[in-house]
């Protein structure tokens, strides 16, 4: 491969474009139609989310994780393509860890919602990631939408995602300021749930996660929305018996030659 | 960001009001934004278009006008600033949807208004708005805008003209946010949706949230 030597190698579109011409379909692109949501409490930041993924009609994950770590002090929900998503969240996890070691404080939520929307608006919205930021840092709660154009809101409670309505009708009706903690967590998964039950693409179960001054609470499936009639045991045990012999045939490995030392794998 | 954005001079300063809402498509995905942005301390920004083009603009612009205070040693002069955002927006037009209106007070020039509009064209007038509720507003502006008003009397024209643009344009409502700029200070105001007098034929507004 080499006519390019550094940069990008287009070889593989061509091969991709000739199977499309032949008539494969290509495999589309895992999305997180979803809800997520975060509201602002007495005592910090509940952010909540669905855990449905889906590829076209078909759901690829039941029970996939949304809510991503950013700092330990700032989580981030995603809605959008999950692949745009997981890399997204890491890239920018990984630039704020590298600037708490420089800066040798803590992790500021606005400075994760900066990275976010650089980036994002270089992309020009190619990068479809939607997420709402949530984190507690020495300025108190933060709560932040940001759109995959790079365009950002600072919100007391805020929703996203395809069951985004679904969820906001919910904070509208009950949202008040300064909530309880299980008010908070109540409202958030309440409003998750209003998604996961009225959106088709969301659904599974409920994850919430509680940031305050004191520490993170990841609730991973705080709700189980999916009860399985049946769940299958691992490792399976099947009895001898089970299956019925129809021939048996014994080979002899006597005649086998066995070397010892092998020829170097090729590395170049 | 369909919106409705103005500024004025007045006798002492520069008042720039804006309304509160950021729409995608039918569904408002902020009702309380906040559209009127410093770019520095004594220079403020209106934005309209596209959400994420100005808060690039206006993210860039702050950070250039703040190396460039450093090394000025003094208040920066509001055409200063007017003027980077102009060529942020000229010289990028092709891949943004921004109109911005720049406003701010300084000791050499007073209050001072700029509007900068699609293409990069900067315009110096005592009175500006734009966005899609300035439309609906042109007649009332012509007749009741008056030069040199005291704050008071500028203060009471720009919330009944937002009031106006809201309640036409689908695009515009919320509530009105106004910032107040003079050689004093930076003053911030804020008018709740249903402390805004309805006009004729709207029902009252509510105050819904809990």
């Amino acid at each position: 491969m080499g006519s390019n030597a550094g940069g990008f190698d287009f070889d593989l579109c061509k091969r991709n474009a000739l199977l499309e011409n032949k008539g494969m379909t290509l495999p589309k692109a895992w999305k997180t139609g979803t809800t997520i949501a975060g509201l602002i409490y007495k005592d910090g930041v509940v952010l909540g989310a669905d855990t449905r993924s889906t590829s076209g009609s078909t759901v690829a994950d039941k029970n996939c994780t949304k809510i991503h770590f950013i700092a330990p002090n700032v989580y981030a929900c995603g809605a959008g393509t999950a692949a745009d998503l997981e890399h997204v969240t890491e890239m920018v996890s990984g630039q704020v860890a590298l600037h708490r070691y420089a800066t040798g404080r803590q992790t500021r939520v606005i400075t994760a919602m900066t990275m976010f929307k650089q980036h994002l608006f270089k992309y020009q919205g190619h990068v479809s990631a939607a997420l709402v930021l949530g984190g507690y840092d020495l300025n108190g709660p933060h709560l932040f939408t940001i759109y995959p154009h790079g365009s950002t809101d600072s919100l007391p409670f805020a929703t996203m995602g395809s069951g985004s309505v679904n969820a906001m009708a919910m904070f509208e009706a009950y949202y008040k300021d300064d909530l309880e903690r299980p008010e908070a967590m109540a409202l958030v998964a309440r409003a998750i749930r209003s998604g996961v039950m009225n959106d088709l693409g969301s659904g599974s179960n409920v994850d919430l996660c509680v940031i305050t001054k004191d520490g993170v609470d990841y609730l991973r499936n705080y709700e189980y929305l999916q009860a399985k009639t049946y769940t299958r045991q691992f490792p399976v045990k099947y009895p001898p018996g089970t299956a019925t012999v129809l021939k048996q045939h014994v080979l002899s490995l006597k005649g086998v030659e066995v070397i010892e030392g092998a020829e170097e794998m090729d590395v170049s | 960001l369909g919106t409705s954005i103005i500024a004025l001079t007045f006798d002492g300063g520069v008042i720039l009001g804006a309304d509160s809402r950021t729409s995608t498509g039918n569904y408002i995905a902020n009702r309380a934004s906040d559209k009127i942005t410093p770019l520095c301390d004594n220079v403020y920004t209106l934005r309209s278009g596209s959400a994420s083009d100005t808060q690039a603009i206006a993210g860039y612009v702050q950070h250039f006008i703040a190396q460039h205070q450093a090394e000025e040693g003094d208040q920066v002069t509001v055409k200063t600033v007017a003027n980077l955002v102009k060529m942020m927006a000229y010289n990028n037009k092709d891949f943004m949807q921004a109109g911005l209106i720049v406003a701010g007070f300084d000791k050499h020039g007073g209050g001072q208004v700029y509007s900068i509009s699609l293409g990069g064209t900067v315009t110096a007038t005592p009175f500006a708005m734009s966005g899609s509720g300035s439309t609906y507003i042109n007649g009332f502006c012509d007749k009741y805008w008056r030069e040199n008003m005291s704050e008071q009397d500028a203060m009471e024209f720009i919330t009944r003209a937002l009031r106006y643009a809201m309640t036409w344009d689908a695009s515009s409502g919320g509530c009105i946010r106004t910032v107040t700029i003079t050689a004093a200070g930076v003053k911030r105001q804020f008018i709740q949706g249903s402390q805004i007098p309805p006009t004729y034929g709207e029902l009252p507004r509510q105050q819904v949230v809990a």
